[in-house]
């Protein structure tokens, strides 16, 4: 038997590497992680847009991304909660109240090409009813007509007096659209704001380019990254490794040391219009019965579930109104913690032994919320069952649409959103008071004073019903490199407003 | 309701639904995603790129720290140096692959500021970065799948050192280590290249977890948002590709043993 023919040294090893070799593959990829250079910011955030149509799809994200950025509104908030001009450069009020004329500003266009008109106002109104689909298109019900007199002035008409409305053209509802280019919204969005949209590397990143034709003042960045992190850890090691230049929401503030303390970095504290919410199903199940809600809420020692969930960060409000807006009260004290006042409630109520289906969106402040909540109610006699769903769409479906739940917690981020939470009885907190609704409407009617008076009795009535229990309100906790500016103190809107940042 | 079941094609008969699948995946052109609205297609080939650079380079690292380290482990396993080295791979065996992964991160990006915590640049955008974002994911796979490699290729060489021809062979002459590459190799390479595929399922599982740890917008990132969106369309489309991706390498591997072992050829004909 003869063994060595031709010299084989090597070959398993070759035929080993060459196996590994042709799975490398020599592709060359298309994704990119943002832009770098002076020029350019990188922002760190939580929850990705499913996609960018805002008028189909619920949920915050797009709004964060988009707005004031991509898409622009008639008129916009100050860092004060004041309404500014934005694509209108004045406005007045007919005596009625009713009857609003906008001034247009002449140059914009949108990134299409198109010139902004009112006509093009007037079709984005129009659109609203016609055409979207989310809740908040109910804002828009109040609207009778939206025409244009001439290219640069749009006379709107009210069905009635509102204080609301105004208000409302600053959020989605009144973003402004082309209408030549409303046919791919979910992933081509045309707005006349100072980006467009460059790049979507989904479940990455987004990334925003300077218009070169913009009709206002040039922002400062040429190009900004929005990059996604579901987890917050890795959102912090970017930032401490230079990937990202702002951690946009801070999701683990219990890492908040990390960065306190070191001379690279700036944390910025103030507050939103994110309240956290143990929203409770009113219309069916357990928690349909008063006494078991009012037990809910006795049950739960707020100061306890912050410092454990959110390292007593944010601010306890006890309703569904932030320090930001006019008519905000201190309600935290309608329910005191009492262990021993939930248990008799609940003894009262004859539902003791049913179980409570606490179904969590996967979202941290939401999981790490819901553990405690869990255990509080259990203290005081409630069984409680722990249930997560993926967060947007599963949670969506299943709690927002179908209401299938009995508890869930939920960050409610939208501006003044008492109306759209439980203002109507197909909300999913399935909340129904004709009372209730009644002091919107006044407040919505009446004059300004009358407004804050009734928005004030309409936080105290929910608070009373337990129609939720308010977990505490989210703090803007912002962590960014030292040479950011203008980064927002309070979050006042929905927008991530990146035409303000600069770098000193 | 009527409506959306007409653009879904949910109307017709399931196995025309599924042959029109198939016909879209052939022609790469397997629709829009049920959730963004955008072609699909894109979406995967963009994703798929990341993962076989990833998983690729996962692999040659195993091969890397594999190969040697078996050998030298088989060759000395009674003495002090084969068995230390042996404890360390069934340590690397003992490991997840996030855990590791989380390990290098904090040594190695927020401890020494050397390389990128996360994120991912396409070679063509920025070959530096690309690299530097890829050592770390790239690492924290491949050594474990190496340390789990390693043990096979100990076992196979060890057989091998046992069969007869390799006693000829020193009969002959030649040293142990000139012996084991001139003569064991080969056939102890038959084993290895199928557990080598095998492993690359998992590997491919392993990319999942990674590609969360160090947020690589992958293949395996792509799959557990579209299950996490119920975005079933693109979940079959993502999982298809993966078990064709596997099956590709089997029949690869099969081409390899041919290669290796020319009395394969032989049997076969």
């Amino acid at each position: 038997m003869r063994h060595t023919r031709r010299p084989v040294r090597g070959a398993g090893t070759l035929a080993a590497t060459l196996a590994c070799l042709l799975l490398a593959g020599c592709s060359a990829g298309s994704t990119a992680s943002g832009g770098t250079g002076k020029n350019a910011l990188n922002i760190g955030l939580t929850a990705e847009p499913a996609n960018f149509d805002f008028t189909k799809t619920e949920g915050a994200a797009i709004s964060q991304a988009l707005l004031n950025n991509v898409y622009e509104n008639l008129v916009k908030l100050d860092q004060s909660g004041k309404i500014r001009p934005q694509l209108a450069t004045s406005w007045t009020l007919s005596k009625d109240r009713e009857t609003y004329t906008f001034h247009l500003v002449k140059n914009a266009r949108f990134s299409n090409g198109a010139p902004f008109t009112a006509k093009d106002a007037a079709f984005s109104i129009g659109r609203v009813k016609s055409d979207w689909t989310i809740a908040q298109k109910a804002q828009m019900d109040v609207v009778d007509t939206a025409r244009a007199v001439s290219p640069t002035e749009l006379k709107v008409t009210l069905k009635r007096p509102s204080n609301d409305w105004l208000y409302r053209m600053t959020t989605r509802v009144g973003a402004m659209f082309s209408r030549t280019g409303v046919d791919k919204l979910a992933t081509e969005p045309v707005g006349t704001g100072p980006y467009v949209v460059k790049k979507w590397n989904r479940g990455d990143s987004i990334t925003l380019a300077r218009r070169h034709d913009y009709w206002g003042r040039k922002p400062h960045f040429a190009s900004v990254t929005l990059k996604y992190f579901k987890d917050p850890t890795a959102m912090n090691n970017a930032l401490l490794t230079g990937t990202i230049n702002v951690i946009g929401t801070m999701q683990s503030p219990d890492s908040l040391y990390r960065f306190a303390n070191n001379p690279k970095y700036k944390v910025i504290e103030g507050t939103t219009n994110g309240e956290v919410v143990l929203s409770l199903n009113n219309g069916s199940g357990p928690l349909k019965n008063p006494k078991v809600r009012q037990a809910v809420r006795y049950a739960i020692d707020h100061k306890a579930l912050m410092d454990t969930c959110w390292a007593g960060r944010g601010k306890l409000i006890g309703s569904m109104v932030p320090p930001t807006d006019p008519w905000y009260q201190n309600l935290t004290n309608a329910y005191p913690y009492n262990r021993g006042k939930a248990r008799k409630l609940l003894e009262e109520s004859g539902q003791a032994g049913r179980t409570l289906r606490l179904r969590l969106p996967t979202l941290p402040y939401a999981t790490a919320c819901g553990t405690v909540v869990k255990s509080q109610l259990e203290q005081a006699g409630f069984k409680v069952e722990l249930d997560q769903l993926e967060f947007p769409a599963a949670w969506l479906t299943t709690v927002f649409k179908n209401a299938d739940y009995d508890m869930s917690i939920i960050g409610h981020v939208e501006p003044r959103d008492m109306q759209a939470v439980f203002g109507s009885k197909t909300s999913y907190t399935r909340y129904d008071s004709p009372e209730f609704r009644a002091l919107l409407k006044k407040a919505d009617q009446g004059t300004q004073q009358e407004q804050i008076t009734s928005m004030r009795a309409a936080a105290r009535l929910l608070s009373k019903d337990a129609a939720a229990d308010w977990l505490f309100l989210l703090p803007n906790l912002m962590v960014a490199n030292k040479d950011i500016t203008g980064l927002p103190v309070n979050t006042v809107s929905e927008s991530l407003d990146l035409t303000g940042l600069g770098r000193s | 309701m009527a409506q959306l079941r007409e653009q879904f094609g949910l109307n017709r008969p399931l196995v025309e639904q599924y042959l029109s699948w198939i016909h879209g995946l052939v022609t790469f052109d397997p629709g829009n995603s049920y959730i963004s609205h955008a072609p699909i297609g894109p979406q995967i080939s963009d994703r798929l790129q990341v993962t076989l650079w990833l998983v690729g380079t996962g692999m040659v690292i195993a091969c890397i720290v594999a190969i040697p380290m078996g050998m030298v482990m088989a060759v000395r396993h009674r003495r002090p140096s084969g068995l230390i080295l042996s404890a360390l791979s069934q340590i690397g065996v003992a490991v997840p692959a996030f855990l590791a992964g989380i390990l290098l991160i904090t040594v190695f990006a927020v401890g020494l500021g050397w390389l990128p915590a996360n994120g991912w640049t396409p070679p063509v955008e920025d070959p530096v970065l690309f690299l530097k974002q890829l050592v770390l994911p790239a690492l924290s796979l491949g050594v474990v799948q190496g340390a789990v490699l390693t043990r096979y290729v100990r076992s196979a060489v060890l057989d091998v050192l046992r069969e007869d021809y390799l006693r000829t062979a020193r009969a002959k002459g030649l040293r142990p280590t000139q012996a084991l590459l001139r003569h064991g190799l080969r056939n102890a390479a038959v084993p290895v290249v199928t557990v080598l595929a095998l492993q690359l399922a998992t590997l491919l599982v392993g990319a999942v977890v990674i590609e969360r740890v160090f947020v690589i917008p992958g293949l395996g990132s792509l799959l557990l948002d579209s299950v996490s969106n119920r975005d079933l369309i693109l979940v079959q489309d993502v999982v298809m590709i993966i078990a064709t991706a596997v099956l590709l390498v089997n029949f690869l591997v099969d081409i390899i043993y041919l290669l290796i072992d020319p009395r394969l050829r032989v049997g076969a004909s």
